[in-house]
């Protein structure tokens, strides 16, 4: 048995997994510099918010409001342990502001927005679209990636500011008719609880999460492989890497925001 | 005048041009024939820098391909993809004015979607067309899209990749003689990658065959048949048997 084979095979995972990070790092770069650069593709900027930042909203709503509320069950729950139910909508509120809105939205938009930019990006490879945009003088970053992720990174904290609302709202609903909280008392108490930079932490990871969740959808679309397979499989790997980086870019964020 | 000397490109391991020696004349339309996958597409995008030779070197009008500013040297250009490659999210109108609505030939809206209209008109397809979506046409009529779309800025070279393939015979005569128009009335150079000997006949000045990663034989098409190049003869007959193997 040749003992060293473990370890070539690891080494060219190792190196693959370098690659790909040089890789997509390049992409990212690349896209930040086409950003500043013109020409500006208005146009193909307000579909893009229209698609990833509008069509998202009741996606995000809808997450936020179960979450907001089965929150508000468990933290009342968990407080009566140690007669701390009053909490709750302290704690609802700062558990959607600071985590819970800009995660769950991120990761639903990453389902998504992630999902159907790499579809249809890597469709369009597929079938040459990329190259005729090519041969019409159009470049293909500024025309697919950098109106989707300027979109994204400037809807996505508008996204977490309507699913923090509304997961408060949740809270609220179920505090109010469920746990018998005074409905002015519960506003009071969450208003006068939350800090401005509970609020702006969250409003920043959400700008983070759309810029992850664009770039990811937009790189895994432009190297898609060939065929239905390989469409599926780079849409696949858009949702995927998207979701692990904003957990990651999550903690990275809560370190550099919250830690004492 | 197009002008490639000693192209090479391989993928991996794959070595599909092996030193391509080739004069497209100005105002000529060539048609480069040769069996599947011996890189006739990939040619023609080393020629339009979608893809990058390995060595050699390829000059249109005495300027490097690698080295031109590149929005400039595009503008020369118009290609028919094979699929007709027309952009899903936009109607048919705003495919063919594409480059009429963007760039440096930006033109106002209306006056893009006329030229547009005028487009369509010329490859057969009429005005009300022009609001339709591509997945709403037929694979015939996505092809005459693409002509239009190809035509549009009138370009000085036009490159059609497999334009007939796909379509019934009726279909590829009408796409056979609109190219043969057009390359006559614009003046336009044309480069043609084609495997149907009927369109060969109809749309080329010249032929270049490509076989084994370089061209074979090159030459008037009315040279093509009296050629006694076993290769030419094999393909343009369509025989099972001769030097070129049948399963490549």
């Amino acid at each position: 048995m040749n003992l060293a084979a473990p370890l070539a095979r690891l080494g060219r995972s190792v190196l693959t997994t370098l690659a790909a990070t040089g890789r997509l790092g390049m992409f990212a770069g690349d896209t930040l510099g086409h950003l500043i650069r013109p020409p500006f593709y208005l146009r193909e900027f307000m579909h893009a918010c229209l698609q990833i930042g509008w069509l998202s909203l009741p996606v995000v709503g809808l997450t936020a409001l179960f979450t907001g509320a089965a929150l508000a069950l468990q933290i009342y729950a968990g407080g009566a342990r140690f007669s701390a139910e009053a909490v709750v909508p302290s704690i609802v509120a700062i558990g959607m502001v600071r985590e819970l809105g800009p995660v769950l939205g991120g990761l639903m938009v990453a389902a998504r927005v992630a999902s159907s930019i790499a579809a249809e990006i890597g469709t369009m490879k597929v079938t040459e679209q990329i190259d005729a945009l090519v041969t019409l003088s159009t470049h293909p970053m500024k025309y697919l990636t950098v109106p989707r992720v300027l979109a994204a990174t400037l809807t996505m904290p508008l996204l977490v500011a309507v699913g923090d609302t509304i997961g408060i709202m949740g809270g609220w609903l179920v505090g109010v008719h469920r746990l018998d909280f005074n409905s002015a008392t519960y506003i009071k108490t969450t208003w006068d609880f939350l800090e401005f930079w509970d609020v702006g932490s969250g409003l920043v990871k959400g700008a983070a999460f759309g810029f992850i969740v664009a770039v990811m959808g937009c790189y895994h679309g432009m190297n898609s492989a060939r065929g239905a397979q390989g469409v599926g499989r780079a849409t696949k790997s858009a949702v995927v890497a998207a979701s692990v980086l904003i957990l990651a870019a999550n903690y990275l964020l809560t370190e550099v925001f919250f830690s004492a | 005048m197009i002008t490639l000397s000693g192209v090479h490109k391989a993928f991996g391991a794959n070595q599909v041009l092996r030193g391509i020696d080739l004069t497209i004349p100005a105002n000529e339309s060539m048609v480069i024939i040769g069996g599947s996958g011996t890189g006739k597409s990939v040619l023609l995008k080393c020629i339009l820098g979608l893809v990058h030779p390995d060595a050699g070197t390829i000059t249109v009008a005495g300027e490097d391909v690698e080295l031109a500013s590149r929005e400039a040297f595009l503008a020369r250009f118009g290609m028919l993809f094979q699929g007709g490659a027309l952009f899903d999210s936009l109607p048919v109108w705003q495919n063919v004015a594409f480059r009429l609505l963007r760039g440096a030939t930006k033109r106002a809206a209306a006056e893009a979607r006329a030229i547009a209209i005028e487009k369509l008109r010329r490859v057969g397809l009429k005005p009300d067309v022009a609001d339709l979506y591509p997945a709403e046409l037929s694979g015939g009529m996505q092809k005459r899209v693409g002509l239009a779309r190809a035509i549009a800025a009138e370009p000085q070279i036009i490159f059609f990749d497999e334009p007939t393939t796909g379509l019934d015979p009726i279909m590829s005569g009408v796409i056979n003689e609109l190219i043969r128009e057009i390359v006559v009335e614009m003046g336009a150079t044309a480069m043609t990658i084609t495997h149907d000997m009927t369109s060969v006949r109809a749309i080329a000045d010249r032929v270049a065959m490509i076989h084994g990663g370089k061209v074979r034989w090159t030459g008037p098409v009315a040279e093509m048949d009296e050629t006694t190049d076993p290769y030419v003869q094999q393909f343009i007959h369509g025989r099972a048997d001769g030097p070129i193997e049948s399963v490549r």
